[in-house]
């Protein structure tokens, strides 16, 4: 029984969700292969094969794959996967994009976002905005799964030295070409992979007001976030978005600022170790899922909170 | 052009559900059923392409019981011009559902699919990137942004950190995003007209789709509790237990 991980890369690294998923893989099973499909992603494979608990890394290194078009590696995905009990990719933007057409190319009804291994067969997943834990089995010969990353502790990206093998499969489907990316700048930690998340909710007022997250934030080693009020109300971007709908995050700890705890809200960072709630309203539900609530004006608290650091 | 919009009929998006007692299944009994918000986001682009006079005629479809007939007159009363109901009784999985709409598009040849990225009761966020593989169409997920030139359709997708455009030739599927639109409500007139839209009924045995459910579900229950934790009077004795008791800075 062997199982395939798809990497999420960008060329250069390899993205800290693929350590999450390596992880679901290794509670199925130990014979773990690594595919690596992008262009020029030498330093991606060497960096795939220190991984813990992989045993053999696949690099298909192709102009086909540069930008990972959902296209082309679905059908690089179905082609290699047939020999595999097993196909796994994280749940991100990309895997949630690519792997459900790779599943339907080996006639696969996919399993999406779990957050439990029950057997090899059978997992735990969230459904209803995470209102609903449903336990899924699955009687597809291959099993094709997106793993929720927060819900996995990451294998070691070091210590491991796998076998790298290359693909030569040339899979071009011709219907999609890449045109352009608008990445968000930052010199903060990814909302996904940050220990510390600062969030704001509609309490924030304006965008302007988020600059007191950011000074906060900054001292705190944190990335910014925020509830999906914030962002239809315009205050900042939708890829800050932490939820349901937006992004699933666990960090050490997540500070929510003028949130009042929407389901969907909850729904993204209610695995959070530690969770700190600041809302003039003491009705509001974010408090009940606070570890530590402090019922004050936050535009009184962060710059208090933020020179006390 | 034609365009084929995917419409589901879902659980209302206020309505709080909970499993049954027996762990069964989800408490569906007696509650409003909408159309899914990410389908009406679907419909309501459809809607746009037309008044910019790029889309002739718009068809849409749902699947399930004989009730779905609702959400197509929805999307009827929203712009759609007439529907079709791929009528069962029986447990659709998204790979039936894509099965289903392959053998809708071959009829229909529609040059532009749009369905919302994902239902909010199952969460799958599958049944598009499946029918791109069934039918070899080009995919624009999580789309933002849909813009037809000519031959093409330009998409701008919502990805972790940013946004990614692709251009796909036609015919082509779409999957919405929150942020593609704000759909509009339908007017009376436009629910009075809509009930007299052409709707069709056809079965999965009819279209030749096997349904057979591929996964079974064990078991449903409530997520783990967080339980509450203590106030803090001030933002010195926040810092101390953050410091001190939880040791998280």
């Amino acid at each position: 029984m062997s199982i395939l991980v798809i990497a999420e890369h960008d060329n250069a690294e390899i993205k800290g969700a693929t350590l999450n998923t390596i992880a679901a893989a290794k509670a199925i099973g130990d014979d773990i292969h690594l595919l690596v499909a992008g262009a020029n992603c030498a330093a991606a494979s060497e960096a795939a094969a220190k991984i813990e608990g992989v045993s053999k890394v696949l690099v298909a290194d192709n102009a086909a794959y540069e930008h990972q078009l959902a296209e082309n590696v679905a059908k690089l995905v179905a082609d290699l996967g047939k020999d595999y009990s097993h196909i796994l990719a994280p749940a991100t933007t990309t895997g949630k994009n690519m792997l459900p057409r790779a599943a339907a190319l080996l006639d696969v009804q996919p399993i999406s976002d779990i957050i439990a291994v029950e057997a090899a067969d059978t997992f735990k997943r969230p459904i209803y905005a995470g209102n609903v834990i449903a336990t899924v089995q699955s009687s597809d010969t291959i099993k094709v799964v997106t793993v929720r990353a927060t819900a996995f502790d990451p294998v070691a990206a070091e210590g491991g030295s796998a076998a790298v093998e290359s693909v030569t499969i040339v899979e071009d489907a011709g219907v999609s070409t890449f045109v352009g990316e608008e990445l968000a700048a930052s010199d903060r930690p990814e909302l996904t992979s940050a220990r510390v998340i600062v969030s704001g909710g509609r309490g924030m007022q304006s965008g302007e007001n988020f600059e007191m997250l950011y000074k906060l934030a900054d001292k705190l080693g944190a990335a910014v976030g925020a509830s999906r009020a914030a962002v239809d109300a315009g205050f900042v971007p939708n890829d800050m978005q932490v939820g349901q709908t937006g992004k699933i995050v666990a960090p050490d700890l997540y500070i929510a600022v003028g949130i009042s705890g929407a389901i969907q809200h909850l729904a993204g960072m209610k695995d959070s170790k530690v969770i700190v709630a600041i809302n003039k309203d003491e009705e509001a539900p974010i408090f009940s899922v606070a570890d530590y609530g402090l019922v004050d004006d936050l535009f009184k608290v962060i710059p208090e909170f933020e020179t006390k650091l | 052009m034609k365009v084929l919009v995917a419409v589901k009929r879902v659980v209302d998006y206020n309505v709080k559900v909970r499993p049954k007692a027996d762990g069964s299944d989800v408490d569906t009994a007696n509650v409003k059923m909408s159309i899914n918000p990410f389908c009406e986001i679907a419909v309501e682009e459809a809607v746009r392409l037309k008044e910019k006079g790029v889309v002739s005629e718009i068809v849409a479809v749902s699947m399930g019981p004989k009730q779905c007939q609702e959400q197509i007159r929805t999307a009827l009363a929203l712009g759609a011009d007439r529907g079709i109901l791929v009528e069962t009784d029986a447990e659709l999985q998204p790979l039936a559902v894509a099965k289903c709409l392959k053998a809708i598009v071959e009829k229909e040849e529609p040059q532009l699919v749009i369905l919302g990225k994902q239902s909010i009761d199952g969460d799958n966020n599958q049944t598009g990137q499946m029918l791109g593989a069934l039918t070899g169409m080009g995919q624009g997920t999580f789309a933002s942004e849909v813009t037809v030139e000519g031959e093409k359709v330009k998409v701008t997708r919502e990805i972790d950190g940013g946004l990614q455009t692709l251009e796909l030739k036609l015919p082509a599927i779409v999957t919405t995003d929150l942020r593609l639109n704000e759909p509009r409500y339908a007017s009376l007139p436009n629910i009075m007209k809509a009930k007299k839209k052409p709707l069709d009924t056809t079965t999965p045995d009819e279209l030749g789709v096997d349904i057979a459910p591929r996964t079974k579900t064990l078991k449903v229950e409530p997520p783990a509790e967080r339980k509450a934790g203590v106030k803090v009077e001030s933002v010195d004795e926040l810092v101390d237990k953050l410091k001190n008791e939880a040791k998280v800075i």
